[in-house]
């Protein structure tokens, strides 16, 4: 996974509450094989009209914020749907940054797996944030990890929480399936302390192949 | 000792590793793969040249891209039909058992979980899906998970976490007749909001949540996640027991008395302690209607469309009118006005014998009104289909107007030909009810079963109180 560590970009306002995952990525986008292309459909209804013509009235097509790279949110962020494909999304746009007052917990969760930092601050500094992005235009704020900062060039400065394993696994760009099996000593033990080996009493009509286990 | 919740109890009895200050590594009792959430993850494993673990612990099904029609016609739609490929392929290279569009058992995979006896108390189970919370019905820890975490349970059957708060819900008193349990997890978010249960596993209790079967039961936990729970959970008793025995996966005999044992020590002792605590009193709640576009966005039937300014916050103030715009509704309106262009009885929240059987009892001998364009029963399995059509309610719907289909997710979400057309109102007993859900610029209201027959009955919402067919509280 890519690394995070300090990033600075334009911000993007998306003044909504609750914004859930069905509106990031559509379920007709949901038949995919791959992780890749799903920056292009990232808020597919509200961004486009029939026909794929832009919307006008929907913020992330206004020419100013045109290459915006922090996404700047309200309360709850990314409810709903388990769906990895929003995050997925909001990474292939180009954002790197969420910032939002809260978050639902799978999409919080799914943004580690993707390199992208969901900070959180309180509700008056988000409001103060969206104050600034509407008055000036091509605000950018820079964001720090390694300090847990959030500044911007006029000497704004917000401390963002984090919890430090999270903060380790975007800093270092953890691959979370190696790092676990570094344990697989401790899950054989477990796994024979346990026996959580299903069986199957009644023949119900599943296609089983064995793998010769 | 200090006493434990349900939640601690189980999470103790699943870590793998722990060490202060960091997330633990639990242990994942059984793993539930569809084909929407499922391909990337076995691709990232072949990128990587690993294995799936544990095949006898992983569970598959197709289920939301599945047709409820005729399933010997071609696949039309390319995009599915190479994630059925996708998901045959990989089950068939890990050994994984797959119940395929074809087996009788196919359904969706929170129906069939239960349904075969895969779930069983005090188990971790995940999935990626959200509406994994359902299997918390038995006393399970059920969760939904991304992509990534299906690749790392697919490699590791273990899942990376840190502990959860916990929430209580208690549901006191009886429920009058006509409110059934989506109407209480309806009135439960409608207290907490969308986001209230955010950073907890939520366990429910009280008299009204006693009383309901294992049908109504997983209603409930369906919607923890609606109410930003990730895992909602009720203490296995009785009614689970006997849910349980004799189902194909569950241990016979003196293993399942055995197993019983164990089970019964899987409650919240006195005395523990939750993070939060929400109360709600059953003789209290009506049948819930949702206005808006989201699942806290619900009013009682007896109520009317909110005003915007009914709200202190700005936000919410914002919320509201564009979920009205949307929804194409005026304040003011009372629900009962509200006429309906389609009605959906299925998903994993409400497809269950139960759901059906009420459905059915209310809406026997009558006939959908003519304003009504769709009225669907989609079943949640083949299993409860089978069983229904034993007892006669495929002809009882039949016979009053409505189609039954096979089984699968269906109209919940739209991913197969069940849409929503645009701006056309459903009353639905699905689980939510975002913008575009059903299908682009679609609205829904969710309801219960009995509220959606009745809607389709009278071609708009009507108090099923006031009404005959509705059964008393069992």
């Amino acid at each position: 996974m890519q690394p995070f560590s300090t990033h600075t970009g334009m911000v993007m306002p998306l003044d909504r509450v609750n914004v859930d995952t069905d509106q990031m990525v559509p379920k007709q986008f949901l038949k995919a094989l791959t992780r890749e292309g799903f920056g292009r459909i990232l808020f597919y209804d509200w961004r486009y009209l029939p026909g794929e013509k832009p919307n006008p009235e929907f913020v992330l097509n206004f020419p100013r914020y045109k290459g915006a790279s922090v996404l700047l949110a309200r309360a709850n962020f990314g409810c709903g749907s388990s769906r990895e494909h929003a995050p997925w999304g909001v990474k292939d746009y180009g954002f790197r940054v969420v910032i939002a007052p809260s978050y639902a917990d799978i999409f919080y969760n799914n943004c580690f797996k993707n390199g992208i930092l969901p900070a959180t601050l309180s509700e008056n500094e988000i409001e103060e944030l969206f104050k600034r992005t509407e008055k000036e235009e091509g605000y950018s704020l820079s964001v720090n990890l390694p300090n847990q900062t959030i500044a911007d060039k006029h000497g704004l400065m917000f401390k963002f929480e984090i919890a430090p394993s999270r903060k380790e696994v975007l800093l270092k760009g953890l691959d979370d399936i190696g790092t676990t099996l570094q344990h697989a000593a401790e899950i054989d033990a477990y796994e024979k302390a346990h026996t959580a080996t299903a069986t199957m009493y009644d023949p119900v009509d599943v296609k089983y192949y064995s793998n010769g286990r | 000792m200090t006493p434990k919740t349900l939640y601690q109890k189980i999470w103790d009895s699943h870590v793998v590793h722990e060490q202060p200050g960091q997330p633990a590594i639990i242990y994942i009792d059984r793993h539930l793969i569809h084909e929407g959430t499922s391909p990337q993850a076995f691709a990232g494993l072949r990128a990587e040249g690993r294995k799936v673990r544990r095949p006898d612990l992983t569970f598959a099904v197709m289920d939301h891209s599945v047709s409820t029609t005729d399933r010997t016609l071609p696949i039309l739609d390319n995009d599915a039909k190479l994630q059925f490929d996708a998901l045959e392929k990989n089950c068939r290279e890990s050994g994984v058992r797959l119940f395929d569009m074809n087996s009788k058992n196919q359904g969706i995979v929170h129906i069939i979980g239960p349904e075969l006896g895969i779930t069983q108390p005090g188990q971790t189970i995940v999935c990626g899906d959200s509406h994994t919370s359902t299997h918390g019905a038995f006393g399970t820890l059920a969760f939904g998970i991304g992509t990534s975490e299906v690749e790392h349970v697919l490699a590791t059957q273990c899942l990376v976490q840190s502990r959860s708060k916990t929430l209580h819900i208690l549901v006191n008193g009886k429920r009058p007749k006509g409110v059934t349990a989506k109407d209480l997890i309806l009135a439960i978010i409608g207290k907490i909001g969308i986001g209230g249960g955010n950073g907890h596993v939520a366990e429910y209790g009280g008299e009204a949540i006693r009383a309901l079967s294992m049908d109504g039961r997983m209603t409930v936990c369906n919607m923890s996640i609606e109410g930003g729970a990730r895992a909602g959970m009720i203490a296995p008793d009785e009614t689970t027991f006997a849910y349980l025995e004799g189902r194909p996966f569950v241990p016979r005999g003196k293993a399942f008395q055995e197993a019983v044992e164990r089970w019964r020590t899987l409650r919240s002792d006195d005395g523990a302690k939750f993070d939060m605590t929400v109360e709600l009193h059953a003789e209290q709640i009506a049948p819930q209607v949702t206005w808006g576009t989201n699942p806290g966005m619900v009013t009682s039937v007896t109520a009317r469309v909110p005003d915007p300014h009914d709200f202190k916050d700005l936000n919410d103030q914002k919320a509201t009118e564009s979920a009205l715009k949307y929804m194409g509704l005026k304040s003011g309106t009372p629900i009962v006005d509200i006429p309906v262009d389609r009605v959906f009885i299925g998903s994993c929240t409400n497809s269950r014998l139960d759901d059906l059987r009420a459905a059915a009892n209310f809406v026997a001998g009558k006939h959908v009104a003519k304003n009504i364009k769709q009225a669907l029963i989609v079943p949640g399995s083949r299993g409860i289909k089978s069983q229904a059509e034993k007892e006669g309610l495929d002809k009882i719907f039949r016979d009053a107007g409505f189609e039954w289909r096979d089984a699968g997710c269906s109209m919940c979400i739209g991913m197969n030909a069940d849409v929503l057309p645009p701006h056309e109102r459903s009353a639905s007993t699905s689980n939510r009810n975002f913008e575009g859900r059903q299908g682009k610029d679609s609205r829904t209201h969710l309801v219960s079963p009995v509220m959606a027959a009745a809607a389709a009955i009278a071609g708009h919402f009507v108090d099923v109180r006031s009404l005959d067919g509705v059964a008393p509280v069992e």
